[in-house]
């Protein structure tokens, strides 16, 4: 039965996506950025892929665009799961939000945002969910070393 | 009209009297006793040390018999700061705020090597050590500690408090 | 100023402010006659870590920002300088009632992106395990849900028997709570003798207690009272806000990854998936209380189809070769020590895998570089994205009401803010 949705989703999105694959029984579909609100809203609407479970990034420092933004959704009727991947540069890492879409988006994407820097276009609360105010950098990005530490308040002598 | 203060200096004895030291020594005797066995927790709980927390407090490792039954969640009412589980750069100023607030005499036991060292968090987001931040007193290594491990410091917190000199007017009093 | 009598005042320095680790959007939108409670990390009844600041309006709440991260220990970070075998002690801290759960979980992805197989007795044995976990965080839960109103009781009936189930876990795994029992390819070693006898002994004494906590809440008036209707949500709203398990099941969506898509020997297991009426506190107490039962259910079903074998896949790759073969052939001495200092190396490639944990859908988002090391982890919390939408629940309600409702909404601080 996954694979019949798996199939109709290839079909029917097939212009727009760049590729499609089935991994670990989970259908990854890759795609431009800029397709990234559109195929979100017809998986929502058509296919019935009610729960958005994640968004996160992934950081490959040596490569260009730098970012692969990776989105999880869910089904709860079909019972199966659709990855999303699109790649952003470092020079201007902006997606589209998926906030007017799902209400589980805003904590996620402020997650996302504070630990790679990935600028949701349209979420009007991007602070820091995890981190402080006053953190400089993002953590999770290759390039921030891992025991810099910012901390709050002064040490004892 | 503000007159000038006159401070009223305490000048220890010249020659200290034995009966005088004795008798401070069995004041200090005293009040280490009754403050030991009324230990007001403040348990400042945040990770998964809080589990054995529970536990210690609840009915088969019970922390009412040492007198440390009761916690009182307000700095204000409470001796014991008791830091269970990791504390994060985020939470330093809320750590280091109830413990201002608390009032003297006052004690801190980190609990779990989270608040004694940083755990095995060495990275960007853990504090590593509660130490760094505020004066401890006793520290219970393990993650988490066994219940019988934190019965053990917190007897000897105990001794600690029986030997101690207990000031109990001074000069700002 | 002096005080007559002529002691001097004592001059305190200027306090240094203390600098605010959030910013809320509270401070910009003030309306007039609205009170600003901070509700704060360092509470006794926010479980774990998290702070909460409502405007109120007399006692009812009209808005709430919910901050959390003030346990965020940087677990993505350490992942991507540890081994994929040394992530098992972090893996464990993240939803630190219910660790094995965690801890399968994660093995499991590993597996996954190994294509390793795992025996029939360890596939039994992590569903049993699994199902004790989910025992032990219920309790664990509606404990402290029920102290906070009030109920000592039962907090101090339920903290008993998970004492005793503690110590039967400490026989097996040789920790109390934080048990790092799970290995990709397999378990860190088989039962020990007497193991199941006690087991059962334990399911028959659960019951009593759990029994009596029964009589106690179900149907105790000011239980009700301050339960029912209070922290309602929708299923339509919980669906959109990604809430999973327990309190999507509260408001009647029978939805549960153990039944749409199996995994472990969950297939072979023959449970009910309890569903609330109204999804509101109460509903979420009563499912977790049924999925008590139902979690006894599937353990006596695992005990009597237990399969015997060995624990551990006989893979190389992965599972450390037997001590007697390690001290005796070179290859196997290798093995050992490739495994331990360079990690078991996985093929390229990444993996979600997602299991039921005991407050929702825990997913594990494993990327490779074909290393002894990963090259990312991302966790899917359930607690985090549920802190996201439990203003749904709070706002409307009353001042006293935010306590029952963020208790069952169960919010563990290793696993929200990793």
């Amino acid at each position: 039965m996954a694979d019949s949705v798996f199939d109709l989703v290839q079909a029917q999105l097939a212009p727009s996506i760049g590729q499609a694959s089935v991994a670990h029984g989970v259908l990854v579909l890759e795609l431009p950025a800029a397709e990234l609100a559109g195929v979100v809203g017809r998986l929502k609407a058509e296919f019935r892929f009610d729960m958005f479970l994640d968004v996160t990034a992934v950081d490959w420092p040596g490569q260009d665009p730098r970012f692969e933004v990776v989105y999880h959704f869910y089904s709860t009727q079909h019972h199966v799961r659709v990855r999303l991947k699109t790649r952003v540069a470092e020079a201007d890492p902006t997606v589209d939000t998926l906030v007017p879409l799902y209400g589980s988006a805003r904590y996620m994407e402020r997650e996302c945002h504070e630990m790679y820097g990935i600028v949701f276009r349209g979420n009007a609360d991007l602070r820091p969910a995890l981190l402080y105010e006053g953190f400089v950098g993002h953590p999770l990005r290759k390039d921030y070393p891992k025991l810099q530490e910012q901390p709050l308040v002064e040490y004892r002598k | 009209m503000a007159q000038t203060p006159i401070p009223i200096p305490i000048v220890p004895a010249e020659r200290p009297s034995q009966a005088f030291e004795y008798l401070c020594t069995k004041k200090d005797e005293l009040v280490g006793w009754v403050r030991k066995f009324s230990l007001f927790p403040y348990p400042f709980v945040t990770a998964c040390c809080a589990m054995e927390f529970m536990s210690v407090s609840s009915t088969i490792y019970d922390t009412d018999r040492f007198g440390a039954a009761l916690p009182r969640f307000t700095p204000r009412q409470s001796d014991l700061l008791m830091v269970v589980g990791t504390v994060t750069h985020k939470q330093a100023p809320v750590l280091l705020k109830v413990y201002e607030q608390m009032c003297e005499p006052k004690w801190v036991m980190a609990f779990g090597v989270c608040a004694t060292s940083g755990g095995f968090y060495q990275n960007y987001a853990a504090v590593q050590g509660i130490d760094k931040i505020i004066p401890v007193d006793i520290y219970v290594p393990g993650c988490p500690p066994r219940p019988e491990m934190v019965i053990d410091a917190i007897m000897r917190l105990q001794d600690k408090i029986a030997r101690s000199q207990h000031i109990i007017l001074t000069k700002d009093f | 100023m002096t005080a007559p009598g002529g002691i001097g005042p004592a001059v305190k320095p200027a306090v240094k402010p203390f600098p605010n680790p959030v910013r809320t959007d509270f401070d910009r939108i003030r309306t007039e006659g609205r009170v600003y409670v901070n509700i704060g990390p360092s509470h006794p009844a926010t479980h774990g870590t998290v702070q909460i600041i409502a405007e109120l309006d007399g006692e009812r709440v009209v808005r709430t920002d919910v901050h959390p991260g003030y346990l965020h220990r940087g677990f993505e970070k350490e992942c991507e300088s540890h081994t994929w075998h040394n992530l098992i002690p972090y893996v464990d801290r993240l939803n630190y009632v219910s660790a094995l759960i965690n801890d399968f979980a994660y093995c499991e992805a590993v597996e996954k992106l190994m294509g390793v197989e795992i025996t029939p007795r360890c596939r039994y044995l992590r569903t049993l395990l699994s199902e004790y976990s989910r025992i032990i965080d219920h309790i664990t839960c509606i404990a402290a849900g029920v102290m906070e109103i009030g109920a000592m009781t039962a907090f101090l009936y339920l903290m008993t028997i998970r004492d005793y189930m503690y110590e039967h876990l400490a026989n097996l795994t040789g920790a109390r709570v934080t048990y790092s029992y799970g290995r990709i390819g397999g378990l860190a070693a088989d039962l020990p003798e007497g193991w199941l006898a006690r087991l059962e002994e334990l399911l028959v004494q659960q019951e009593e207690f759990v029994g009596r906590v029964h009589g106690l809440m179900d149907r105790n008036r000011i239980f009700i009272d301050r339960m029912r209707d209070v922290g309602v949500i929708s299923t339509a709203d919980a669906i959109n806000w990604g809430f999973t398990g327990p309190i999507l099941r509260s408001t009647g969506a029978a939805r549960d990854l153990r039944k749409d898509t199996p995994y472990l020997a969950y297939a072979d297991l023959d449970f009910d998936v309890p569903v609330g009426i109204k999804g509101d506190n109460y509903d979420r107490y009563y499912v977790r209380m049924r999925e008590i039962d139902e979690s006894v259910y599937m353990i006596r079903q695992c005990v009597d189809a237990l399969p015997g074998g060995p624990i551990n896949v006989d893979d190389r790759r992965c599972v450390l070769p037997p001590k007697s073969l390690v001290y005796t052939e070179i290859e196997s001495l290798i093995n050992h020590f490739k495994l331990i200092m360079d990690g078991p190396e996985v093929p390229v490639g990444d993996v979600y895998s997602a299991h039921e944990a005991s407050n929702g859908e825990l997913g594990f988002y494993l990327v490779s570089t074909g290393k002894g090391i990963p090259h990312k982890v991302h966790v899917r919390s359930p607690s985090f994205v549920h802190i996201g939408g439990v203003h749904l629940m709070l706002d409307g309600g009353q001042l006293a009401d935010i306590i029952p409702t963020f208790g069952s909404v169960n919010m563990i601080g290793g696993e929200c803010d990793r």
